[in-house]
């Protein structure tokens, strides 16, 4: 399983109401919220946006609310991964649960750019700035984890 | 092994003698929360993948709570999905308009969860419950469908901070002050993947309404879960409304924690949050004289009994400063009830605030006192990110109950002993 994208780089404390403004909380259908992800915090995100892309934040990314409107927003916008120094609990654990590939990885974090080309293998864990030219080891998922992700979601995987 | 007060609950639900920081363990669940917006995930998600039975009729609870009473179309149609699932599911505690309340103030009220207990729900402030010594913790959707289906999760053993308090607090500090103090020297990534363990002297004195306060707000600092002690105040409160078994777990004297820190409850002073993150703290007084356009005085954080009553308190006699709008909002039907027979109501629309049935709503920017471009709103909520509260320019503080009451009265961030008659009405 792989990821090759061109980076959207944020900053610390992504929250869940960045990553999709409560506003929106009154739908559940993917479609609708990818067109609002990101949007208070960048509002060009989704124009930008190229199916594939990888986000890259700082630290403690997807704090707050326990919404996997979240992760399902960033995934349905065509996000391929997001890269983190950090990510928030329950956007981790939601994350892995709808099949949104997550790699924590603070040297990762910290060195690539926005706009940078990335390629991620997440057998390996290697996460490759091909901007750069720089590689950093992120911990590959375990089996069941790579089975969820394959699978398209937690609940997708075990029936 | 020595154990933590969360490592305990967890062993024990997991069918363990004994756990450690860091293992994996399917545990047994004894509550499962969703509201009208979680819900509709998690029953898409439930239905998806072909699930006939809910675990349980008795140990789901469903509110609808986050934009109700509904605020539009869409809103409604997610309330009428968890509506018709409850009753094709028969679920018992389904709580709708006019018996519902937020979520965090009403399962502890109905019952419905207590000492002891294993706890997920679909909203990242279900740690509230920890102020009843139970393990609790907010999940998502499809954690949630996983638990109805199967009334189970699985959980990576967490590690603890020790939050030791000492003394007892002054007069106009409560709860909310301790914790948003306590997010303002850990961050909002202090206690990342952790539980935070309240212990200490000074627990004897906080109110059970202080301690919901403080473990509502764990989620603030990252933490799993927030858990008190379970003491005489505990029981007192479950007497009468848990219906399950009072399951007293304590702290090994040797257990393991990552970090102490202690708080002199004595010290403290009036806190709030400045945009936009909980962790930027200052005291009252060093924010001081900030103006205002709005002051909601609820939320599952602060929209209990006793903080009806330091609000009433403040105003009573008192008008809303010209220019503000000030929104109280009871969280429960109960306490909603309890402000009209104390006569709190009255004093609230008396004062020129708006008294609005229980909801969620203006906390996350949904309904009741959404913010425009350039306004500022202080709050008892709970957050204070960019556009929690509506428009992305739009400012939210954070503080009690008694500097919202007051900073309403003045049209500034301001204490109780900022009003010309300090704090006495």
């Amino acid at each position: 399983m792989n990821a090759k994208g061109r980076v959207h780089k944020y900053g610390d404390n992504v929250d869940t109401d960045a990553i999709i403004p409560a506003r929106y909380l009154n739908t559940a259908s993917h479609s609708e919220l990818a067109v609002h992800c990101m949007e208070d915090i960048d509002k060009d995100f989704v124009r930008k946006m190229r199916t594939g892309d990888i986000v890259a934040a700082e630290k403690n990314f997807g704090c707050g609310s326990s919404r996997e409107h979240a992760p399902i927003a960033l995934k349905a916008a065509g996000v391929s991964c997001v890269i983190a120094a950090s990510f928030a609990r329950i956007f981790y654990r939601n994350s892995i649960n709808i099949g949104l590939p997550i790699l924590e990885c603070p040297q990762a974090a910290e060195a690539i750019g926005n706009g940078d080309e990335v390629a991620v293998d997440f057998d390996t864990g290697i996460i490759e700035n091909l901007t750069s030219g720089k590689r950093y080891q992120a911990q590959p998922f375990p089996e069941f984890i790579k089975n969820i992700i394959a699978s398209g979601g937690l609940l997708n995987s075990i029936v | 092994m020595a154990m933590t007060m969360t490592q305990k609950i967890l062993a024990a639900h997991a069918g363990l003698e004994d756990v450690e920081a860091g293992q994996l363990i399917e545990a047994k669940l004894d509550m499962v929360l969703g509201n009208d917006i979680t819900s509709p995930v998690a029953i898409n998600e439930f239905e998806k993948c072909g699930a006939t039975k809910v675990f349980s009729t008795e140990k789901i609870a469903l509110v609808l709570d986050h934009f109700t009473p509904n605020k539009d179309i869409k809103a409604a149609e997610q309330c009428k999905q968890t509506r018709e699932f409850a009753h094709k599911h028969s679920i018992r505690n389904f709580y709708d308009v006019g018996e519902a309340g937020i979520e965090h103030a009403l399962l502890p009220e109905k019952g419905l969860v207590g000492p002891g207990d294993c706890i997920i729900g679909a909203d990242s402030h279900t740690c509230t419950y920890g102020a009843l010594g139970a393990f609790s913790t907010g999940v998502g959707s499809t954690d949630m469908a996983a638990g109805m289906m199967s009334g189970k999760a699985w959980f990576k053993v967490p590690s603890a901070i020790k939050v030791v308090l000492k003394n007892s607090l002054q007069e106009d500090v409560s709860g909310k002050d301790v914790i948003l103090h306590l997010i303002g020297r850990i961050g909002v990534d202090g206690a990342l993947y952790q539980s935070l363990e309240f212990t200490g002297e000074g627990v004897a004195s906080l109110t059970m309404d202080d301690r919901f306060s403080i473990a509502n707000m764990a989620i603030e600092a990252g933490a799993k879960n927030g858990i008190f002690p379970v003491d005489e105040q505990t029981l007192e409160y479950c007497r009468d409304r848990y219906r399950g078994e009072i399951r007293r777990y304590v702290a090994d004297e040797d257990a393991e924690y990552s970090r102490v820190v202690e708080i002199d409850l004595a010290a403290l002073e009036p806190t709030v949050s400045l945009p936009h993150l909980p962790e930027n703290t200052k005291t009252v007084r060093e924010a001081a004289g900030l103006p205002i356009d709005q002051s909601i005085i609820g939320s599952c954080t602060n929209g209990r009994i006793s903080d009806m009553r330091i609000a009433a308190h403040i105003l009573k006699g008192r008008k809303v400063a010209p220019g503000v709008r000030c929104i109280v909002i009871p969280a429960t039907q109960q306490i909603y009830l309890e402000c009209i027979r104390e006569g709190l109501a009255e004093i609230f629309v008396e004062a020129g605030a708006a008294l609005s049935t229980p909801t969620c709503g203006p906390c996350l920017g949904g309904h009741m006192g959404v913010l425009a471009s350039g306004e500022r709103s202080i709050s008892t909520t709970n957050r204070n990110f960019v556009g929690r509260m509506g428009h992305p320019e739009s400012e939210v503080i954070l503080s009690s109950p008694a500097v919202a009451a007051a900073s309403a009265v003045l049209g500034y961030i301001a204490a109780p002993a900022d009003l010309p008659e300090g704090g006495k009405a």
